[in-house]
């Protein structure tokens, strides 16, 4: 027990290793996987995500152009992230924020060979996704 | 002599996981211990069935929480192997780095928990405060926590800078000091000494004859570790198993707090020596894993053994997995008979069981 | 695979696995495959000083394999999770879970194969089970070792 003293009388100096956890929080790593969002205007709905994804989270209508996610079935691995084609898959840095109701994402798109305007009144509307990883870095 | 028959788990304080023991006790002594399993057993091998050999990385990964980097390691190794995937340096390098990582991580974790099985909580604490920062880390460069998901079929997905190879080094230094500064309540100290020292005690021979791996065999003085057989990058790092000779907790404890001191040099050393270059190499063109092999690795618990059997499927015809708190329950079915009944939690935690990696 | 592998019949099987042990083997595990309806492969893998050897031994489902668990005592556990796995049975197991180390007494399948058998002759029936379904399969086990075993 006395082995333990000086640690013990060290912790009381230093500062403190815990945090007041919602009124202060830590900065997020940039590099990190959080929430899968996906910038449908950008979607050509080629169902790359749909087959790769390992937890069967995603299902992509092609015909229809909808585009579903179920984030309590999706693990963030960011692999549809690596292998999206068209790139308007991406991951925020914040985590799913936790909630007492399930939540189910279904986003309806255009199919390609549309006009430039309407893409860019589009991208008004919606906010830039964060891109937390060049894709250089991941070959 | 009258015979008591005792049920120790599933559910107990100091098991982190369902394991069930039925003990015989003489007294208070143990005199026989037989182990149930089956209490979180997930069927994953199994899942190769359905999931293709891409997706399985992840289904692995999951097969244990703490040594996910290690499980997809092993696993891409072995497809990497079927389908004759020459890996890049820096990848093996980068998968030298984090495997090493993880396995800080995990001896901080149990070393943590051993202090709370013997009452210790504030050492306890004192672990899992370091722990967090190898935490940081792996969050910092990898993406996540803990199921890290960096392994792919030929290499890794991510990669590290310049900038954050020095930010590591600086990280590496704060965590070996404050691991050094615990050495003394570790090794020394009276009350952790009174209940490790002499309990469940493994022969060299009983542990090589039941085949005890990892920690478990190297505290009963076995000089065997996968990492000897120089997979990925470890043929380069300078390497050294840590061998204790006492086979008790004791000695079991000091091969894992050791082995924490170890790993940060080893991360060091392949920080030092990476070379530079592609992470990733291409694997779209070639056909999926044809043939049998078998691929082991070093988890942070022992050797982990992984067997595939593919026929040039998407999905893999068999996919097999040893882990190595499989492998240590023999050897804890020899150290129980004995030990006093108040001992039995400090014991079975001893070899670090992982009971969701066991039932997969 | 690197390393050879040595295909070995039922009736050798002891003898070759005692042998190893001689020579000074660890052993490492076994796995098994299921080739078709009626065969079943199991793969003996050895380790000395880092190197592994293989034992390859094909056997029908319907027949019984020597066990070598009196051998290697680390077996056991390997050896009826396979029982359970794949409905392979073992003969002369020093501790025999008779295919409840992983299953209920309810489960009739074995889960790990395409072909199925039907293993109905677990030692209980199902009606009891149903009776007294708090009961841990633990309390069903007959088989249990002799002290001396357990040093080996």
């Amino acid at each position: 027990m006395f082995k333990m003293t000086h640690n013990i009388l060290r912790n009381l100096v230093v500062r403190k290793s815990t945090r007041r956890y919602p009124f202060e929080v830590r900065e997020a790593f940039d590099k990190v996987r959080g929430e899968l969002v996906n910038d449908i205007v950008r979607c050509i709905f080629c169902g790359s995500c749909e087959v790769r994804c390992p937890s069967q989270c995603i299902q992509v209508d092609r015909k229809a152009a909808v585009w579903n996610y179920d984030p309590f079935a999706c693990v963030f691995c960011g692999v549809c992230v690596d292998i999206c084609p068209a790139k308007s898959l991406s991951q925020k840095t914040q985590y799913l924020r936790s909630v007492d109701k399930r939540i189910l994402i279904s986003m309806q798109g255009e199919l390609k060979k549309k006009s430039r305007e309407k893409d860019k009144e589009a991208e008004k509307d919606k906010p830039a996704p964060v891109e937390p990883e060049g894709p250089a870095a991941t070959g | 002599m009258r015979k008591t028959v005792i049920p120790f788990g599933p559910q107990h304080p100091v098991l982190p996981e369902p394991i069930h023991l039925k003990l015989t006790l003489v007294d208070e002594r143990v005199v026989e211990a037989i182990p149930n399993l089956g209490y979180v057993h997930r069927g994953l091998e199994r899942l190769a069935d359905v999931r293709d050999f891409h997706q399985m990385i992840q289904v692995v990964e999951r097969v244990c929480g703490i040594c996910s980097m290690i499980h997809a390691h092993c696993y891409c190794m072995g497809i990497e192997e079927l389908m004759a995937v020459e890996v890049p340096p820096r990848a093996q390098f980068l998968r030298v780095i984090w495997s090493e990582v993880h396995r800080i991580q995990s001896h901080l974790l149990w070393l943590g928990l051993f202090a709370d099985s013997f009452g210790f909580e504030s050492l306890f604490m004192q672990f899992w405060r370091i722990r967090e920062k190898i935490m940081d880390i792996s969050e910092s460069t990898t993406g996540n926590r803990v199921i890290v998901s960096v392994n792919v079929i030929g290499g890794v997905r991510r990669d590290l800078s310049a900038e954050q190879t020095r930010w590591l080094l600086t990280e590496l230094d704060w965590v070996e000091e404050q691991i050094q500064r615990l050495q003394t309540t570790m090794m020394e100290d009276y009350t952790v000494k009174k209940r490790t020292v002499g309990k469940g005690v493994l022969t060299a021979q009983q542990a090589y004859e039941l085949g005890a791996v990892g920690p478990v065999a190297r505290g009963s003085g076995l000089s065997q570790d996968t990492r000897q057989t120089s997979y990925a990058a470890y043929g380069e790092l300078y390497f050294e198993p840590v061998v204790e000779t006492e086979g008790d907790c004791y000695a079991r404890s000091k091969v894992r707090f050791r082995e924490a001191l170890a790993s940060v040099d080893l991360i060091r050393r392949a920080l030092d020596k990476l070379p530079a270059g592609e992470v990733r190499a291409k694997v779209k063109s070639l056909k999926p894993p044809k043939g049998e092999t078998v691929m082991r690795v070093e988890q942070p618990r022992g050797e982990l053994l992984y067997y595939f059997k593919g026929s040039g499927e998407k999905n893999l015809d068999r996919l097999r997995i040893r882990t190595p708190t499989f492998a240590n329950i023999p050897p804890l079915l020899a150290m129980l008979p004995g030990v006093y009944l108040s001992d039995v939690p400090v014991v079975t935690l001893s070899i670090d069981p992982c009971i969701s990696c066991t039932e997969r | 695979m690197r390393e050879e592998i040595t295909p070995v019949r039922p009736a050798d099987l002891i003898g070759e696995v005692a042998k190893l042990k001689i020579q000074g083997y660890r052993l490492v595990t076994l796995s098994c495959t299921e080739i078709d309806a009626n065969c079943i492969d199991v793969l003996y893998h050895f380790d000395k000083d880092l190197g592994l050897k293989h034992l390859r031994l094909t056997a029908m489902k319907a027949e019984p394999v020597p066990s070598i668990s009196p051998v290697y005592f680390a077996a056991l556990l390997i050896e009826n999770e396979i029982q359970d796995f794949f409905g392979l049975k073992f003969q002369g197991l020093v501790v025999d879970f008779q295919g409840m180390l992983y299953l209920e007494e309810e489960a009739l399948k074995t889960p790990f194969c395409k072909f199925s058998i039907q293993t109905a002759e677990k030692t209980s029936a199902p009606s009891i089970a149903h009776a007294e379904p708090a009961e841990p399969p633990a309390a069903a086990m007959p088989g249990e070792p002799a002290p001396g075993e357990m040093d080996s």
